[in-house]
């Protein structure tokens, strides 16, 4: 970090930034009166806040300024070294606990927590997809949600026309989203880096606009209702119990949590689907040439790989998990319509993958709980969970900037214990 | 001996510009098959420029780059998209700023240069993820592989530590073994001991002459006027992008054209020359 004048300067300016920042935000507040809304200014609450930024800021400048930076970035290096070991070590427990919870979760949790976990599992599913493209080959995709449109139209569609379930619609959901993957891709590939983002961008949305004016087929802003909502071997989830429902075939009071359960284990497989597959391939050649690909590209042109076709590999096989996550979301609504696939959801399926440390799938796991629970969890915070939303970001930015987890596991070793690979090493490839 | 032996690659009047540029002008030499060739030159002068014509990572603007496997076999590589440079006419290569995949550990380093043959037995990848077909052979053979390279640069025991941190000299040597996984007919090594201390060169010098002895040809570029001299069996001399030499090494020393270029240019090379050439 450069240095910017004294830190007392510093502060000073800080603490003016924040005044112009708080000053309209906080220092204003609405009041219905009487005679309309009034204005009412809060002064105190501006001050504390701006004297609360200058003091922060003071003092991490000086606690900076104690040491000099040689040995400031030797002791990072050293402190993120042991957080890795120690995260190692914790990843033994942490992820049999986590995959023993979400089993259990059914059991154990109320309606509400369980739709929320579905929603968590949805992300995840769509984090993992996403790594693939971003974390493991390194290619910056802002457009994921195109993926997820296409897989949840494509069922929706298909299902209405053929009279089909979800379990035949979902591999051609998921086919039908890899062929977009690839037909995005083949003209986009050759571009790097932010030029790649930009056209992935407007990918997505051209999807959403496409899924918003073909009315004759999409049904425009209406949307598709009428989804058919998925069967257990055929048997339908309704609120009777006549023959060939669930609730009749196993003799069970009809219940609408029956739904819920299987829907929150269809999605748990699906994901842990995503994962297995993600995780063999990693240890397959073409996993790894995807890593060598974000490592380097110039490097494997020289060793004989195609870059374009490995580059479409894993935009299709990210694409296609995409699919079946849109394909899961229009089962389970039984209702789509192009408002549901804004960029905000590339957007937050992206930072669920760089906050989880780009490549790693446990990181996925955790960056969804906190971007996906955390402000549903802090609902009753109101207006402020965004704050504190958006805070945690930013300190998450400070402190780790390469994501929760932030090694790398090889994928082959000679000796018997493969070592992690702490992040400095690995590149981002955004190049 | 020169003429008994066949030419590897045949570099015709070639010829490369950027814009206004001229960084190859008419180049047109012989590297032949079993032997190292040297292209030496001072900084600037089209050697980099030239290799990367022959591995496709540019296209000439003129003339033609005709590579000859012993089996007969002729590739134009002038036309010829890079990737297959590498997979068919058997060409690899090093850079002069290291290229490794620096997060990857040095044995998968080794395991990505040898792609083509681990993906053809995957079956498309599919079998492979479900742990079906000849992959698990395939993979032992590959690794085996990388573990004689390993061995071979001496870097066995460091094969699960990440390439970016081993030391410049092993990363030096681990980029040479990464491009012979691909077993290539010739190696293309761009200056392999800039930064290495006498004692990794020399060890460089015995790499080299194992490979070429056990039938991969070697191009050198090379600013090391010491190791040209000793381990090379001709030597290519080029300046602003024009040939200006092409001989034994005995012959280059001597050449008076040589010797002022390097006078002209450079004075570290030109006292590396002069060392050189000192009998
Ligand atoms: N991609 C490029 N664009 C423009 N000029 C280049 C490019 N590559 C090389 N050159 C120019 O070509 C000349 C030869 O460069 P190079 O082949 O790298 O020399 P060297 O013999 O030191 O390896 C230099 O003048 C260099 O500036
Ligand atoms: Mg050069």
């Amino acid at each position: 970090m450069t240095n910017q004048g004294s830190p007392l300067r510093d502060a000073f300016l800080s603490a003016l930034v924040a005044l112009g920042l708080f000053a309209p935000m906080v220092g204003l507040q609405t009041h219905v009166g009487a005679h309309g809304i009034a204005l009412v200014p809060r002064p105190l609450a501006v001050a504390s806040l701006v004297g609360a930024v200058f003091v922060l800021r003071l003092a991490i400048r000086l606690w900076q300024g104690r040491r000099p930076a040689a040995g400031m970035s030797m002791m990072a290096g050293a402190a993120a070294g042991r957080i890795a070991l120690a995260a190692g070590r914790a990843r033994r427990f942490l992820v049999p606990a986590l995959l023993a919870l979400a089993l259990l979760m059914p059991v154990v949790a109320s309606r509400s927590t369980l739709d929320l976990g579905v929603l968590v599992l949805t992300y995840v599913m769509l984090g993992w997809g996403l790594n693939i493209v971003v974390g493991l080959a390194g290619l910056l995709d802002l457009g994921y949600v195109a993926f997820y449109a296409v897989g949840a139209y494509s069922y929706a569609l298909i299902a209405q026309a053929t009279g089909l379930g979800f379990w035949s619609c979902l591999p051609a959901a998921g086919a039908l989203a890899a062929l977009w993957g690839i037909t995005l891709g083949f003209p986009v590939l050759r571009l790097r880096g932010d030029y790649l983002a930009i056209v992935t961008l407007a990918f997505g949305e051209i999807i959403r606009i496409v899924l918003l004016n073909w009315v004759s087929l999409t049904g425009g802003p209406n949307g598709i209702s009428g989804i058919p909502r998925p069967t257990l071997f055929g048997l339908r989830f309704t609120m009777t119990d006549e023959p060939g429902t669930f609730a009749g075939f196993f003799h069970l009071a009809p219940s609408s949590a029956h739904r819920l359960v299987f829907l929150y284990y269809v999605i748990l497989a699906l994901a842990l689907l995503t994962n297995w597959v993600t995780l063999r391939l990693r240890r397959q050649p073409l996993g790894r040439v995807w890593e060598a690909l974000r490592e380097d590209e110039i490097a494997c042109r020289s060793l004989g790989i195609n870059i374009t076709t490995t580059k479409l590999t894993a935009f299709a096989v990210g694409a296609c998990f995409g699919g079946f996550a849109g394909a899961f979301f229009a089962t389970r609504q039984g209702f789509i319509s192009p408002e549901s696939f804004t960029f905000m959801e590339s957007a937050t399926v992206l930072a669920i993958v760089v906050l989880g440390g780009m490549g790693s799938q446990l990181g996925v796991v955790l960056a969804a709980l906190v971007m996906i629970g955390g402000p549903e969890m802090f609902r009753a915070l109101a207006d402020y969970r965004m704050l504190i939303f958006g805070l945690a970001l930013v300190v998450m930015m400070v402190l780790r900037p390469r994501g929760l987890v932030t090694e790398r596991k090889p994928s082959v070793s000679l000796g018997g214990a493969a070592r992690a690979i702490p992040a400095a090493l690995i590149a981002e490839g955004r190049s | 001996m020169a003429t008994a032996t066949a030419a590897l690659l045949d570099v015709r009047h070639l010829g490369m510009r950027f814009g206004g540029i001229v960084a190859l002008d008419d180049v047109s030499f012989t590297a032949r098959r079993g032997e190292i060739t040297a292209v030496i030159g001072p900084n600037g002068a089209g050697k980099t420029t030239a290799f990367n014509c022959i591995t496709g990572f540019y296209r000439p603007s003129a003339g033609g780059l005709h590579l000859t496997h012993a089996d007969g076999r002729g590739f134009a590589l002038a036309a010829m998209p890079g990737h297959l440079i590498a997979r068919r006419a058997r060409v690899a290569r090093t850079f002069q700023n290291i290229r490794l995949f620096a997060g990857m550990t040095a044995l998968e380093n080794l395991l990505v240069a040898q792609h083509a043959p681990l993906m053809a037995a995957t079956g498309l990848g599919v079998l492979a993820i479900l742990g079906l077909g000849r992959y698990r052979a395939a993979e032992r053979r590959a690794i085996d592989k990388a573990r004689m390279w390993l061995e071979r640069i001496d870097l066995l025991a460091r094969a699960d530590d990440p390439a970016g941190a081993l030391p410049y000299g092993a990363q030096r040597r681990l980029e040479i073994a990464r491009a012979m996984c691909l077993d290539p007919v010739l190696l293309c090594l761009d200056e392999p001991a800039a930064g290495l201390n006498p004692r990794e060169t020399a060890a460089l010098d015995a790499l080299l002459l194992g490979i070429r002895d056990q039938g991969c040809s070697i191009l050198l570029i090379e600013h090391d006027m010491g190791m040209v001299m000793r381990i090379s069996d001709h030597i290519v001399v080029l300046d602003h992008g024009r040939k200006i030499g092409d001989g034994t090494p005995a012959e280059i020393r001597a050449d008076p054209h040589v010797i002022a270029a390097y006078l002209g240019e450079d004075d570290e090379s030109a006292d590396a020359l002069a060392r050189a050439a000192a009998p």
